[in-house]
């Protein structure tokens, strides 16, 4: 990894040049599907991005990263439906919501772990779904139609498709910026310091769960951001967002990526989103397909893409 | 008498029935080195484990300069000036020998929320980091990941961690295990010019090591303290011979 213009730098710059172009290529061949479906890829990047904070860089394995999704999503449904419209207001609400859930549920999470931390994320998870499930003045199961997409007035607009398209790209790349920056800190070295042996840190000296804390309040607060990008980019929310599913699907995008790695969510992202839609068209069964290709990348990729990109350097 | 530099009163700790640590009491003076030897599963680890907060006592004291330390959590009592070094060495594998000392540098330089600068790029802890490292001899492996230094570099490198911390007191597991010849004869040299500035207590299993280090040894047998004293007395001391030596002189024999 000595030389800066090795592989895995290649394919990042590769991957942030065509997201960047995407928009052009889809009004040159008139393909708005295409433009559509990176908008989503884009998206839920964002919120892989955030999710391997904690669990490549911190080594907390959070099985209801979805949960933030949702509650970013329902910050921007709930304040429409009741006439605010700002983006400005539902924004900084759905960051709050969704900083102030993450600080709840790591304070008595982070007093776990291993599998039990795994499970005890999850129930709160599935704990957040259940309680959208009961909002019936929101749509309770079926979810809150949102008939007027955030407003920030003048500066962008999110009801058009390549504007909405270009804040989605801008906000996975100041956030991969920040999450770079993060990394390199002082804090960042010792939540990853943490990761690979918490009892050393701590005879070192260093107070390790305020630490874990802080970081996976700031892992949930940037997934807040792409719940309320996702919940305007499909009008719509509804408690399956934070289905348990859904976490699965964002910790499977890490790690095929590659865990602990700054772009490796985002390729992760990508590929299982791009995978799942080529394959859904070929076939109905097209998880039969897509489950043999994870457990192939996961046996015999250690490291996700990232990581056989790394190799190739080294070979 | 002043207050010495760790008192350790009357400690009990059990696992199940076994008695771990039976009424530890232990002192160790500013600037001494005091070994602590025994045989395997009397309880040397466990009693380190006590002292630096990573194992809760069932009873007992101790003071670190006349502090109460006993329920202090492992990171505060860093703070106050307690370092340790593991038995198995767990130091960050993927991170290089300086990043290594860098963040105990940084532990003991005000909180690490800070989110935005590089880390790697503080001048005063990387400075901190040199510093320690070349202390134990290690100035130029700095910029090597841990996982291809050498067993005795990462032992050495154990060292410099710690020193990196700015203790009172060090407390070192088993320095020398797995280490060769010219290798432990370093670590000895290194260990002896140590012990004028800080104190030390070491578990060791090399005895030509310990009786040309210590001040004073105490023998730990099934948790029990059963001797105290200059190499010279416990060198002499019958019970230490029949218990400990002798134990010894059975398994060379049977080996």
């Amino acid at each position: 990894m000595k030389s800066s213009l090795n592989a895995q730098t290649i394919a990042a710059a590769a991957l942030v040049a065509a997201l960047l172009l995407l928009p052009a290529y889809s009004s040159l061949t008139g393909n708005i599907f295409i433009l559509t479906l990176f908008t989503r890829i884009v998206i839920l990047a964002l919120a892989a991005v955030s999710l391997n904070l904690i669990m490549g860089y911190g080594g907390m394995m959070s099985f209801g990263h979805a949960a933030y999704l949702g509650i970013g999503g329902y910050a921007v449904g709930i304040l429409a439906q009741e006439g605010i419209g700002s983006g400005y207001a539902q924004f900084a609400v759905a960051l709050a919501a969704s900083a102030l859930f993450a600080l709840v549920i790591g304070a008595l999470s982070l007093r776990t772990r291993g599998v039990y931390f795994i499970m005890i994320t999850l129930a709160f998870a599935q704990m957040a779904y259940y309680v959208a499930s009961g909002l019936a003045r929101y749509g309770g199961d079926d979810g809150l139609t949102i008939y007027k997409r955030s407003d920030f007035g003048g500066l962008v607009n999110l009801s058009d498709r390549v504007q909405f398209y270009y804040l989605c790209l801008a906000c996975l790349l100041a956030v991969v910026f920040l999450i770079w920056r993060i990394v390199n800190s002082r804090f960042g070295l010792v939540v990853q310091g943490l990761r690979s042996n918490e009892q050393r840190m701590q005879a070192i000296g260093f107070a390790s769960k305020r630490y874990k804390l802080v970081c996976f309040v700031i892992a949930g607060t940037l997934c807040g951001l792409a719940g309320a990008l996702l919940a305007n980019n499909t009008d719509f929310i509804s408690p399956a967002v934070m289905y348990w599913t859904r976490s699965g699907d964002l910790m499977v995008m890490v790690i095929l990526g590659g865990m602990g790695t700054l772009f490796g969510p985002v390729v992760g992202a990508v590929l299982y989103l791009v995978l799942e839609e080529l394959l859904s068209q070929l076939t109905e069964y097209w998880a039969l397909i897509m489950g043999p290709l994870l457990l192939l990348v996961v046996l015999f990729g250690r490291g996700g893409i990232m990581g056989l990109l790394g190799r190739l350097n080294r070979g | 008498m002043a207050e010495p530099l760790l008192r350790v009163d009357n400690l009990v700790r059990r696992f199940g029935g076994i008695v771990a640590t039976d009424h530890v009491c232990l002192e160790v003076g500013r600037g001494e080195l005091h070994a602590i030897i025994g045989p395997n599963g009397a309880g040397k680890t466990t009693l380190i484990s006590q002292l630096t907060g990573h194992l809760a006592p069932h009873a007992g004291y101790i003071y670190l300069a006349g502090r109460d330390i006993s329920r202090l959590p492992a990171y505060r009592r860093s703070a106050l000036g307690l370092a340790r070094s593991f038995q198995i060495t767990s130091l960050l594998p993927d991170f290089t020998a300086a990043d290594n000392v860098a963040l105990a540098a940084q532990a003991h330089d005000g909180h690490s929320f800070r989110f935005f600068a590089n880390a790697r790029k503080e001048p005063q802890l990387r400075a901190a980091a040199h510093a320690a490292l070349e202390r134990v001899g290690l100035g130029h492996r700095a910029d090597v990941p841990v996982v291809r230094l050498s067993h005795g570099e990462q032992r050495q490198l154990e060292l410099a961690v710690a020193l990196a911390t700015r203790p009172q007191l060090l407390l070192l597991d088993e320095p020398m295990a797995g280490l060769g010849v010219t290798e432990s004869a370093s670590m000895v040299k290194l260990l002896s010019e140590l012990r004028r500035e800080v104190g030390i207590v070491l578990v060791e299993h090399d005895m030509e090591a310990v009786f040309a280090l210590a001040d004073r040894i105490s023998v730990l047998v099934y948790g029990r303290i059963i001797a105290s004293g200059t190499p010279e007395e416990i060198r002499k001391n019958d019970e230490v011979k029949r218990a400990y030596l002798g134990d010894q002189h059975v398994v060379v024999k049977h080996g």
